[in-house]
């Protein structure tokens, strides 16, 4: 990506975050249950439903990774799955801290909702030490790329699971019988939601970056250290280890 | 559970506002530190090449008596 896609995009995401927290504390009414507290929502469920879209995508290019066997297509299925994972923390924690405000407690181990979002995000905590513990490159990436299709296929299966429990405590916002959010609070929501996809997209175009130049630092330290001197351990070799800017 | 008051309330939403730009600096952070990298291996591998390029083209001494 060109850098000055890159800055327009970060400029993109700072503005449409900053207007919707704007709009959350400005704009948005208050919700007449849980009052103040609520103003959590348009942070944790955008994270939330963004993190789970991200470990789909990490699939979707999984399965084209292994229909075309380019690695360009493994590198977007690791960053969208890594991008996913920070913002899975990220919703696990602004998720207990709404907890204990609105139920008294950081976690709530009969709730279908949390349990399977944590199930959800510990299996794919595990595609680290999967990929990882394989040394050889091309197994590496088929190896993660069967398991970010096995996994993202979860995801969905999960999630309509979920809707059909029956719920204790956590609240169904979208499409309830009772009607929904009203037109303030659901144009809070979009922006929000706007905002944080872009911030996803503009993190894994940051990483997919780092890692192309990264390659490409690589493939020219290796055509200097091989070109002409050859013999023992060049310079080149020196300032950088072999493996170094692979992961 | 009753809803609570907006003191009481205000201090679990900034938390959770707070957290998600912690988390954000700290990510911003690791970037620009491989970033950083990037750019330092980058100015060494052009060191080299300059390098290189200076003894390709210093004659040989043998060649320069013949």
């Amino acid at each position: 990506m060109k850098p000055s896609t890159l800055r327009t995009l970060v400029l993109l995401t700072a503005l449409l975050i900053g207007v919707g927290f704007a709009l959350v504390f400005f704009y948005a009414s208050n919700e007449a249950d849980q009052g103040f507290i609520q103003k959590i929502f348009y942070l944790h469920v955008p994270l939330a439903i963004v993190a789970l879209g991200g470990f789909v995508l990490g699939g979707i290019h999984a399965i084209r990774h292994l229909r075309s066997g380019d690695p360009v297509h493994d590198a977007r299925s690791y960053v969208s799955i890594h991008a996913s994972v920070i913002f899975g923390v990220a919703v696990l924690v602004t998720g207990a801290i709404w907890a204990k405000g609105s139920w008294g407690k950081w976690w709530v181990w009969d709730e279908p909702t949390l349990v399977s979002f944590l199930i959800v995000f510990l299996l794919y905590c595990t595609y680290y030490p999967l990929r990882y513990a394989i040394e050889d490159r091309d197994r590496q990436a088929r190896y993660a790329s069967v398991f970010a299709i096995t996994a993202g296929a979860f995801v969905p299966l999960n999630f309509m699971a979920v809707r059909a429990a029956e719920s204790l405590v956590h609240p169904r916002t979208f499409g309830t019988v009772e009607g929904g959010m009203p037109g303030d609070m659901w144009l809070t929501f979009l922006v929000c939601f706007a905002g944080i996809a872009l911030l996803w997209v503009t993190l894994v175009s940051f990483e997919l970056t780092a890692k192309r130049t990264s390659g490409q630092l690589s493939r020219l330290r290796r055509a200097l250290d091989d070109g002409g001197h050859g013999g023992g351990p060049g310079v080149a070799r020196r300032i950088a280890p072999s493996g170094a800017g692979s992961r | 559970m009753p809803a609570l008051p907006l003191d009481e309330a205000g201090k679990y939403v900034a938390a959770a506002y707070v957290v998600f730009v912690v988390l954000l600096v700290v990510y911003i952070g690791i970037m620009a530190a491989k970033l950083s990298r990037i750019s330092r291996e980058i100015e060494e591998i052009a060191e080299l090449a300059e390098q290189r390029r200076a003894e390709e083209q210093e004659p040989e001494p043998e060649e320069v008596r013949s």
